[in-house]
C-alpha cells in the first residue's frame, strides 16, 4: 500500500466513513419511504379542492328559458362552484353578476324596492344596472357575466 | 436521583447547546429516569425469539389503523349514504383506493398477527404466574379486533357487507331471548339499515378505539413491568447459558426492521391486490353464491354449518355456540389451570389442549373454505 494515501487508510477514518456511508443509506431509504407515504396521503387530501377548482374553471352556464325570473326580481344559481345572480330589471333589461361581495366574499342580494345590489355582512352597495360598487366597503366592482337569452336558453358567459 | 444529577448538569449546562437542551428537559420531564429504564429493559435472546415480534407486529398494524381510519374518516359518511361516500373515496379521490386497501389489509394482517402472538404467548406457557392479566387483557384485545373486523365491515354497505353482517347478527339471535336484545339495541329494527351503520359506526370509530387503547395500554405496562416470558425450556436452563439482548437499542431496531417488513408486505398487498367495493346492498336481492364470512369468522361459521347437520333446528347453533363459549371460557381460565412446570401434567394437559384449538379451528376453516369453493364452484 503505497505511503503517500497516507490518513485515508487509516481504519479509524475507514471505520468514520463506513459510518456515514450507512447512515447516509438509511436516511436516504427513510426519506424514499417517508415521500412513498406522504404522496398518496398529500394527493388524498389535496383532491376535493382540486375538484372542485375544475368546476370553477366553468366559463359558460345554460339555464332553460323557464328560468328567467319575472321582471323586478332575481334569481340565484350556481356559477361553477360560487353563487350568482341572473337579474331581470325592470326596464326589461336582463344583467348576470357574481353574487360573492367583492369586500369580504359574503352573498349579496337583489333589493328591487331600493334599485339597489346590497350586502348585508357590511352594507355594502352596489348598482344593478352594471355591478359597480357605490356605497360601503366594497372595494371594486362585482364581476359581470354576459347574458345571451335565446328563444329556449338563457346562456351566460364569463367575460 | 435528582440530587445526583443536578450537580453533572450544572457542570455540562455551559459546555455544549445539546447538554444544556437534555439537562433542561430532565428537571422538567425526567429524561433520565425514562432513559434508565429504557437501558435496563432487556430481551431474552434464544431458539424461539422469533415469536417475540408477533405483539409489536400487531401494535403496528393498529398503529396502521389509526392513520388510515382517521383519513377515511374525511370523506365517509355513515348512515344511508354510507355506499355512495365510499364509492367516492374508492373511485373519485385520488388515492381513495389506496387508504381504503391498506385499511382493509391491514385489518387483516392484525387479526393475523394477534392470533399468531395468542398461540404463541400459550405455547411458551407466558400466561403463567405472574403474568395472568397479560394474558386477560391480551384476550380482550383479540375479542375487541374481532368487533372491529365485524362492525368495520357493514360501513361500506355493499352486498356482502350486507350480507355478512345480517348473517352475523342472524346467529346470537337463535339464543333464547337474545332477539329482542339484538334487533333494539344492535340493529336498530327488524332488519340491517342506515341505523344500524350509525350504530355500527359510532361503535368502530369512536367507543372501541377508546376502551381499545385503554386495555393496550395495560397490557403493554404489565409487559414493561414483567418483562417477556421465556419458554419452559429456556427456564430450565441454569443462568450461564442464558442470554438476553437490551431493550433500546438493540431489540427495538429489530422491531423496527419487522415494521418495516410489514410495512412493505402490506404496501404490496392493498397496491396490487385493491380492496374491492361491491354493488350496493339491495334488500330485495339474493344473497350471491358463494358467500362466506372473512376467514378470522370461518371457522366459528363452519361449526355452526357441521352441528346443524347433526342436530336439527336451532339445536345445532345451540351447540356450536355453546362450544365456542366454552372452549373460550377454559382458554381464558388456563393460567389458573397451568400455573407451574412443577405440575407437569397439567403442563402437557394444557400443550394438547393448545394443539387442540389450532388444529380445530384451522381444520374448521379450511373445511369452511373447501365447502364454499370447493363443491359449490363445480
Amino acid at each position: 500500500m503505497p505511503e503517500d494515501v497516507g490518513t485515508l487508510n487509516n481504519p479509524a477514518d475507514e471505520m468514520g466513513r463506513r459510518q456515514f456511508v450507512a447512515a447516509a443509506g438509511l436516511g436516504a431509504m427513510g426519506v424514499c419511504y417517508a415521500a412513498a407515504i406522504a404522496y398518496p396521503v398529500y394527493r388524498y387530501l389535496v383532491s376535493p379542492a382540486e375538484q372542485a377548482r375544475e368546476l370553477a374553471a366553468v366559463t359558460q352556464v345554460t339555464l332553460p328559458k323557464a328560468d328567467l325570473p319575472k321582471p323586478g326580481t332575481a334569481m340565484m344559481f350556481r356559477f361553477g362552484v360560487t353563487p350568482a345572480m341572473l337579474i331581470h330589471l325592470p326596464d326589461g333589461h336582463v344583467a348576470c353578476y357574481s353574487a360573492v361581495c367583492t369586500h369580504l366574499g359574503c352573498t349579496v342580494q337583489y333589493q328591487p324596492e331600493e334599485g339597489r345590489i346590497f350586502c348585508a355582512c357590511h352594507s355594502g352597495v352596489y348598482d344593478p344596472q352594471s355591478g359597480k360598487n357605490i356605497a360601503g366597503p366594497p372595494p371594486k366592482p362585482l364581476s359581470v357575466f354576459q347574458v345571451e337569452v335565446s328563444d329556449e336558453h338563457i346562456i351566460i358567459t364569463r367575460a | 436521583m435528582s440530587t445526583s444529577s443536578l450537580p453533572a448538569h450544572d457542570n455540562m449546562a455551559s459546555t455544549r447547546p445539546k447538554d444544556y437542551l437534555y439537562a433542561w428537559l430532565d428537571d422538567r420531564i425526567g429524561l433520565d429516569a425514562i432513559l434508565a429504564l429504557a437501558r435496563e429493559k432487556v430481551v431474552p435472546e434464544h431458539r424461539y425469539s422469533f415469536w417475540y415480534y408477533w405483539g409489536g407486529l400487531s401494535l403496528f398494524f393498529f398503529v396502521v389503523q389509526v392513520v388510515s381510519g382517521i383519513l377515511l374518516l374525511l370523506y365517509y359518511r355513515p348512515g344511508p349514504e354510507a355506499y355512495d361516500s365510499v364509492r367516492i373515496i374508492t373511485y373519485e379521490i385520488e388515492f381513495g383506493w389506496l387508504i381504503r386497501s391498506a385499511h382493509s389489509w391491514s385489518a387483516n394482517l392484525m387479526v393475523f398477527c394477534v392470533f399468531v402472538h395468542m398461540f404463541s404467548v400459550f405455547f411458551m406457557k407466558a400466561y403463567r404466574p405472574p403474568r395472568e392479566f397479560g394474558w386477560w387483557t391480551g384476550l380482550a384485545l383479540l375479542g375487541m379486533t374481532m368487533v372491529f373486523g365485524f362492525s368495520g365491515y357493514l360501513l361500506p354497505m355493499d352486498e356482502l357487507a350486507y350480507f355478512a353482517t345480517k348473517i352475523g347478527l342472524e346467529i346470537p339471535k337463535t339464543m333464547p331471548g337474545m332477539a329482542p336484545i339484538i334487533e333494539n339495541l344492535v340493529q336498530g329494527g327488524p332488519e340491517v339499515t342506515g341505523i344500524t351503520i350509525a350504530r355500527f359506526f359510532a361503535l368502530h370509530v369512536v367507543v372501541l378505539p377508546l376502551v381499545f387503547i385503554g386495555v393496550l395500554t395495560v397490557h403493554l405496562a404489565l409487559v414493561v413491568f414483567h418483562g417477556n416470558a421465556v419458554p419452559p425450556s429456556e427456564a430450565e436452563k441454569p443462568a450461564s447459558e442464558r442470554h438476553t439482548i437490551p431493550f433500546f437499542p438493540n431489540f427495538f431496531m429489530k422491531d423496527l426492521a419487522m415494521w418495516l417488513i410489514a410495512l412493505n408486505v402490506l404496501a404490496l398487498l392493498a397496491s396490487v391486490y385493491p380492496w374491492q367495493l361491491g354493488p350496493p346492498a339491495d334488500p330485495l336481492a339474493a344473497a350471491p353464491v358463494g358467500i362466506h364470512p372473512e376467514w378470522y369468522f370461518m371457522s366459528q361459521f363452519q361449526a355452526l354449518k357441521v352441528f346443524g347437520r347433526i342436530l336439527p333446528g336451532a339445536a345445532g347453533e345451540f351447540a356450536g355456540i355453546g362450544m365456542f363459549s366454552i372452549g373460550g371460557l377454559l382458554w381464558a381460565l388456563i393460567p389458573l389451570y397451568d400455573r407451574d412446570s412443577k405440575l407437569a401434567r397439567r403442563a402437557r394437559i394444557a400443550t394438547w389442549f393448545g394443539l387442540l384449538a389450532v388444529i380445530g379451528l384451522i381444520g374448521l376453516t379450511v373445511m369452511g373454505y373447501w365447502e364454499v369453493y370447493g363443491a359449490a364452484g363445480h
